[in-house]
Formats: structure tokens, C-alpha cells, sequence
């Protein structure tokens, strides 16, 4: 996938626990894959990352363990993704239209180090 | 007459594969070029042979009775087979009396070429030797029509045959079927070379139009034939039949007699080959077992919608998303262009425009030519201009004229 030398950013997202239909899950993750097939299509995507199921737990001080689905947090970490961009403008650019932030979420973006 | 010549080099092209591979398996891949000689010199007989007395009733036993002779003889008079080939059998007399005869039955055809498809698609190649390889000994092409393929010349594909064939000894490749263990992943550089075979034909340099289907139906018979074995009957293997299938259905329609092909949405419908795409279907169907999705799944699939000549909505949108699942596993600039073409017939030439601006392909015709055709009914300059970069950056007349003719068109 590499298109040229440049620096890689990873996106992490961030979004509310929706309760969504499953058409309306459908026309989400449609987004998804329009978003991110966009950055691909340019060659600009370094690695599809790991995507986050809802549920899982939280290891705490005292061995304290919290199960989730965490509903009550604001923003779920849903997963990352790994661009390529030449600064960490373009990078900001390319994350412009994520479809989470129409929802409530968020993106994250960090520079990641080789 | 040319009819008779015609029967011969089919079989001839036929039995070639079978004979270096059976030669081949007996004595070792080594000697692969001496297997070469062997056959090579069998068909010179036949043809001399069966010029005064006809074609034999049984013409590929005729042709497995000379070469078994040829191979002893050669074998013998060079002391290879007493020296180094029986010692290393360590086998019992009868035994060895047995082994030293080629088998040239239809079980021991069939395991030889499976055997030698994946000896010559070790990863140790280099792909470009390794298809012209792939050509000659898998699929019998003479060195003059896999020069033909690559717009090469003799002396060149010599030279790379030479070179993976010197590779072959040197890496001491043994003609055998990967454990049972290793075969998924040695399969996949099988299913590369076939996949790159077809494409090789499909989207060939040549105009040669007998060659680029032969390379083809080759491609689809060195598929097939791991189809019919369990333990390289995967579901990837399946999806490449698939794929190759699909593809194939659409040759006649495409090509029509003339020099430039005739592109999809123009095509005749009726000129589609509707029992291959059938074919298609079924092993799309097999495909789908298992979890692993690969380039091949995807691809079929994205052929599959293309059988489907009328433009639906639930069409674009399905090739739409099955592109971007592909741009995750490969990218490529030609995938990309096809993904958002793909958008444009599913969200219109706005939202494909400024998704195209953002590809930046500026060495690519194709990509100006796609510019051109999304703005001919938004903008004329701008269709115009991008006509002409598309036109400049061309490779073939052929494709400049044609280009032209939509400038004219744009009026």
C-alpha cells in the first residue's frame, strides 16, 4: 500500500454507545467503509488498525474489575486506524468527514512513531 | 491441410506439458531441459512419421512409446540413470525395473503437472522469469508466442527461462506436493501465477487475439486442475476459478473482431457467454466457505455484479463497497480509479469528483480520462482539458484516437 515515503498518524475514534436499527447500523458502517475507502483510494491508508466490540472490562487498582458495555461513558474507544500523511495538517484533513463525529464522536489523531 | 497442422500443434501443446512433467518426475527437475530435448525431439519424429504414414488411431500413446525409448536411450548412454538417479532410489530389483520406465498413465499425468505447477511457483522465481517458466512448461507455449505475450524477443525469454530454470537446480526444487501443512501457503503463490497468466492474457499487449485467449483457457485449466484435488480445492482456489470464469464470459463481446475493445458498457449482451457465467456462479458459491476473504473473493465478486448488464442502484452500491474492501487488502492506482468509478454510478458525478481530485494520479491516462468523462456534462473546458492530458499521457495511437474522438464529441 505504500505510495510514497511519509509520516504515519493514527487515528483513534471515539463515539457514544448508539442504539441504533439495523438499517440504521447498515447505513453507518456504509459510511465507514465509503471514509475510510476514500483514504485508501489514495493511497494514504497504512493499516486498516483493530476494530473495538462494545463490550469488555476495566482492571483497576485494587483488582477491581468493571464489565462493560460501558453505555454510561461518553465516548467508546471504537478503534484506530494508521494513515499516511506528509504533516500533521494533511493528516487533520484526511480525518475531516469521519463519519463518528456525525454522531457525537470523535477523532483522535497522533503522531505515531516508526 | 492448415486444418491438420492446426489439430497437431494443439496436441502436441498439450502432450508437451504432460510428458516434460512425467520425464521430469522420474529423473528428477534437474533435468528439465533434458526432458525438453526428449519431447521435442518425439514430435520432430511424429511429424516426419506421420507425414508418409498418417496419424496413428491412439497419437499420444504413439507419442509416450517414442519418448520412454528416447529417455532410456539418453539416460543410459549418459550412465545418469545407473549413477546417480538408482542409488539414490535404494529400491528392490523388480522395483527398480518398474521405476525405470516413465508411467505415462492418467493418475500419474495428473499428479506429475500438479506437482510441477508448484515447483515452478516457488516464491525462489522471480515472477516475470517465473511466468514465462510457467508458460513453457505448464501450459506448452513455444518460446516465438511467449515472446509474442510480452512484446519480447526470443533471445530475451531464453535468457529468463534459462535464468529459472538454473534457479530451479540451484535451489534444489523438488518436484512433490508441499505437506499438507504447507500447502495453503505455498497455494498462494500458485493462485498468483495463475491469476497474473490470465491477466496476461486478458489485458495482453499483443492484438493477437488466438494467443491472448489460449493464455486464458490455460490459466482457467491450471485452476480447474487444483479444483479437482482435495487438499488445493480451498475456497481462494475456488474464487479465482470464479473470477477467471466471469471474465472470460465477456471475451467475445469485448474484442468483436475489431482492434480496440469494446469497453463494458458497450458491449453486446447477447455476445456474453451465459454458461460460463453460470460456471462463474457456482464456484462464487463454493467460494463462500470458510473465512478467509481474499483479493480473488472480492474480485469475483465485483465480476459477478458485472454480469448483471442493467444498472440498479443495489448493483453500484454493491461494487462500490466490495472496491473499498479491496483497496484495504490491495491497493492499486487501477483499483482506485474502478472504485470511483464505481461511486459514480452509485452517488453521482459530483460526489465521484471530488473524491477523484483527491487522487492525484497525474501519471496516469486513465485517470484524466475518468476526469474527463465525469466533467463532459458539468463542465466542457474542464472535460476538454482533461481529455487532453489523458490523450498526451496515452501509450498506444490507438487509445489517442480514440480519446480525440471525444473531444470532437464534446463539441
Amino acid at each position: 500500500m505504500n505510495k510514497n515515503q511519509a509520516n504515519e498518524f493514527v487515528f483513534l475514534f471515539r463515539q457514544p454507545a448508539l442504539n441504533l436499527s439495523p438499517e440504521g447500523q447498515g447505513e453507518l458502517q456504509k459510511k465507514w467503509m465509503d471514509w475510510v475507502g476514500s483514504i485508501a483510494a489514495q493511497g494514504k491508508l497504512a493499516s486498516n488498525g483493530i476494530h473495538l466490540a462494545a463490550e469488555g472490562s476495566v482492571l483497576k487498582a485494587g483488582g477491581i474489575v468493571t464489565d462493560g458495555p460501558f453505555v454510561e461513558i461518553r465516548e467508546i474507544l471504537g478503534g484506530f486506524i494508521v494513515v499516511k500523511a506528509d504533516t500533521m495538517d494533511d493528516a487533520i484533513t484526511l480525518a475531516h468527514g469521519c463519519p463518528g463525529i456525525d454522531v457525537g464522536g470523535s477523532v483522535e489523531i497522533r503522531t505515531a512513531f516508526a | 491441410m492448415e486444418q491438420h497442422e492446426a489439430a497437431l500443434k494443439h496436441l502436441f501443446k498439450q502432450e508437451f506439458t504432460k510428458m516434460v512433467a512425467v520425464i521430469s518426475k522420474l529423473y528428477g527437475l534437474q533435468y528439465i531441459e533434458i526432458a525438453e530435448d526428449i519431447v521435442t525431439e518425439t514430435f520432430l519424429l511424429a511429424t516426419e512419421t506421420w507425414e508418409h504414414k498418417g496419424i496413428p488411431l491412439n497419437p499420444a500413446a504413439w507419442l509416450y512409446t517414442v519418448a520412454k525409448q528416447k529417455a532410456m536411450q539418453y539416460f543410459r548412454r549418459n550412465k545418469i540413470y545407473a549413477e546417480k538417479v538408482m542409488p539414490q532410489l535404494s529400491l528392490q530389483q523388480d522395483e527398480y525395473e518398474e521405476m525405470a520406465e516413465l508411467n505415462f498413465s492418467q493418475q500419474n499425468i495428473k499428479d506429475s503437472q500438479l506437482q510441477m505447477l508448484f515447483a515452478i511457483c516457488t516464491p525462489a522465481i522471480a515472477s516475470e522469469a517465473q511466468i514465462g517458466l510457467a508458460l513453457r512448461i505448464l501450459c506448452g507455449f513455444g518460446i516465438d508466442e511467449i515472446a509474442e505475450a510480452f512484446l519480447s524477443n526470443k533471445e530475451t525469454i531464453n535468457k529468463r527461462l534459462f535464468r529459472a530454470k538454473e534457479k530451479l537446480r540451484n535451489e534444489k526444487i523438488q518436484l512433490e506436493l508441499p505437506s499438507e501443512r504447507e500447502i495453503p501457503r505455498r497455494l498462494d503463490n500458485v493462485l498468483h501465477i495463475i491469476y497474473l497468466l490470465f491477466s496476461e492474457g486478458y489485458y495482453s499487449k499483443t492484438q493477437n487475439e488466438i494467443l491472448r485467449k489460449d493464455l486464458c483457457i490455460e490459466a482457467m485449466r491450471l485452476g480447474l486442475m487444483l479444483t479437482e484435488y482435495a487438499k488445493t480445492n480451498l475456497p481462494k482456489t475456488n474464487a479465482l476459478v470464479a473470477l477467471m470464469c466471469f471474465h472470460a464470459s465477456r471475451f467475445n463481446a469485448r474484442q468483436a473482431g475489431q482492434e480496440t475493445p469494446i469497453l463494458y458498457e458497450q458491449q453486446d449482451v447477447t455476445l456474453w457467454d451465459q454458461s460460463l457465467i453460470n460456471q462463474g456462479i457456482d464456484f462464487l458459491n463454493l467460494s463462500t466457505q470458510g473465512n478467509e476473504i481474499t483479493s480473488y473473493h472480492l474480485e469475483a465478486q465485483i465480476a459477478y455484479w458485472h454480469s448483471f448488464k442493467e444498472d440498479t442502484s443495489e448493483k453500484w452500491e454493491s461494487i462500490l463497497q466490495l472496491y473499498n474492501q479491496l483497496l484495504l487488502i490491495n491497493y492499486s492506482p487501477i483499483v482506485a480509479l474502478n472504485r470511483t468509478y464505481a461511486l459514480y454510478k452509485a452517488n453521482g458525478r459530483h460526489a465521484a469528483l471530488i473524491e477523484l481530485e483527491k487522487l492525484k494520479l497525474e501519471h496516469n491516462h486513465f485517470y484524466y480520462l475518468l476526469l474527463g468523462e465525469l466533467y463532459r456534462t458539468i463542465d466542457h473546458a474542464k472535460a476538454k482539458s482533461n481529455y487532453e492530458n489523458a490523450k498526451a499521457l496515452a501509450k498506444t495511437q490507438t487509445e489517442k484516437q480514440g480519446i480525440q474522438e471525444k473531444i470532437d464529441q464534446l463539441g
